[in-house]
């Protein structure tokens, strides 16, 4: 009786463990987790991609181990446990990042410590990985990664457009082009911010209400 | 009884966390050990182009080390020295200086390289090498443009004695700055701008006449 439920829809189910952070729980846009590092460090391209790397690096890594760890760890201390976690993995992020480019690594300044409250990753690890699989929790973990860099490339890029006129440190409209600094400010960010969440918000209640009207 | 059979013992909880504390800091050291050489290079890679930046029109610099009050060529590599970094032009006629100066910021210990021009007594550039300051505030040490102007003349004369400066460097604030050696704070990041203002007058106190006392070795690159 139990067999078929695993093996005729293990493959969609694993499937949507990795696509539905992309957008239908998107963890920015939809689930407003993480949100502190997504308006302090998209003000440029290079910036945002390298948070975005870095932070999917330790959610990849905390995953996979507090998911094989799963059945050891007592409930009762498993958020000191998991933070122990989420703080290694941020450590040895910080040493790469700073093996591949003091630059970047001064850029990311106290973000990069801060990734340790992400509330993504603790949230995937208490809602996810310490109830699946390895392989699901990574690739959970994969999907929620990548909508999170997603979601805050595409803010770096339009603060960088507007604010600077370039991308990723390419200048883009020559030097008559006038930028609007204040898409590089807070204010800015914010701005952006709260129309992509418009944006996101618009298309899925449409789909939502596609769906309702098909069935 | 039930209820103690259903909870986890002590002994397993601390059982549990003592083993991810050792798993935890075997993965940090094993990411210390394998990145430490790389991170090295990149330091010392990065205070190269920096001292370029801090002492603009110089074509090579050479590395001394402070020993009492004497400065000597450094050869090879030492790390625990004090280091000076001086700037010749393509005629080897010493250009600048660069000195790094550290001190206790708001978050951490902010290290600065700058740049002293000994023929304007003054110094004409100052670079944050590493910062921890408050990422919108307190950074704004080395993104504000209006604060890196405080330090293309800031003047570090020494008094007729040649033992300290004439006038001490010192922060005031935002838009009080009246003479050459003062540093217009940043308005919302006072502490970091006093922090900066405290360091580079330590080191120019410190440094400075040290620098003018063996003026005649660095004139000659140390040959």
């Amino acid at each position: 009786m139990n067999e078929p439920i695993y093996s005729a829809s293990a493959k969609h189910e694993n499937f949507d463990c990795l696509v539905r952070g992309l957008w239908k729980e998107n963890p920015v846009l939809v689930s407003l987790l993480g949100c502190c590092p997504t308006l302090a460090v998209s003000n440029s391209v290079i910036n945002a991609v390298s948070m975005g790397l870095a932070t999917t690096f330790v959610l990849i890594c905390s995953s996979a181990l507090i998911s094989m760890l799963r059945r050891f760890i007592p409930k009762e201390v498993r958020i000191g446990t998991f933070i122990v976690i989420i703080a290694t993995f941020v450590t040895v992020a910080d040493y790469l990042i700073q093996a591949i480019s003091l630059e970047i690594h001064k850029a990311l300044g106290a973000f990069l410590a801060l990734i340790v409250v992400n509330c993504i990753i603790l949230g995937r690890a208490e809602a996810f990985a310490s109830k699946n699989t390895i392989a699901k929790s990574i690739l959970d973990a994969i999907g929620s990664g990548i909508g999170f860099t997603l979601a805050i490339v595409c803010m770096g890029t339009i603060r960088e457009i507007l604010g600077n006129g370039s991308f990723a440190g390419i200048d883009l409209f020559g030097p008559s082009f006038e930028p609007w600094v204040i898409m590089i400010l807070p204010c800015g960010g914010f701005f952006i911010f709260g129309t992509l969440m418009l944006g996101a918000n618009i298309v899925n209640t449409r789909q939502r209400a596609k769906a309702k009207l098909g069935a | 009884m039930e209820e103690r059979e259903k909870g986890t013992s002590s002994l397993v909880m601390i059982r549990t966390l003592a083993g991810i504390s050792a798993l935890s800091g075997l993965l940090i050291v094993v990411a210390v050990q394998a990145t430490t050489p790389t991170i090295k290079l990149n330091k010392a890679e990065m205070l190269k182009k920096s001292v370029f930046e801090v002492l603009p029109g110089i074509s090579s610099f050479q590395t001394f080390k402070l020993e009492d009050d004497r400065l000597i060529l450094l050869q090879g590599e030492d790390e625990k020295a004090v280091k000076l970094f001086i700037g010749y032009d393509q005629d080897h006629a010493l250009k600048g200086i660069a000195v790094e100066a550290s001190g206790q910021g708001f978050a951490d210990v902010i290290r600065v390289l700058y740049g002293y021009d000994p023929s304007k007594q003054a110094v004409i550039a100052m670079k944050v090498l590493e910062s921890k300051e408050t990422p919108g505030l307190g950074d704004k040490i080395y993104t504000d443009a209006n604060f890196a102007e405080n330090f293309k003349a800031l003047d570090v004369k020494l008094d007729s004695s040649h033992t300290h400066l004439a006038n001490p460097i010192e922060v005031v604030k935002h838009g009080e700055k009246q003479n050459p050696w003062q540093i217009d704070a940043i308005t919302g990041a006072t502490i970091s701008s006093k922090a900066v203002g405290k360091l580079l007058n330590q080191s120019a106190q410190e440094k400075l006449p040290i620098i003018v006392k063996n003026m005649d070795t660095l004139q000659g690159g140390g040959r």
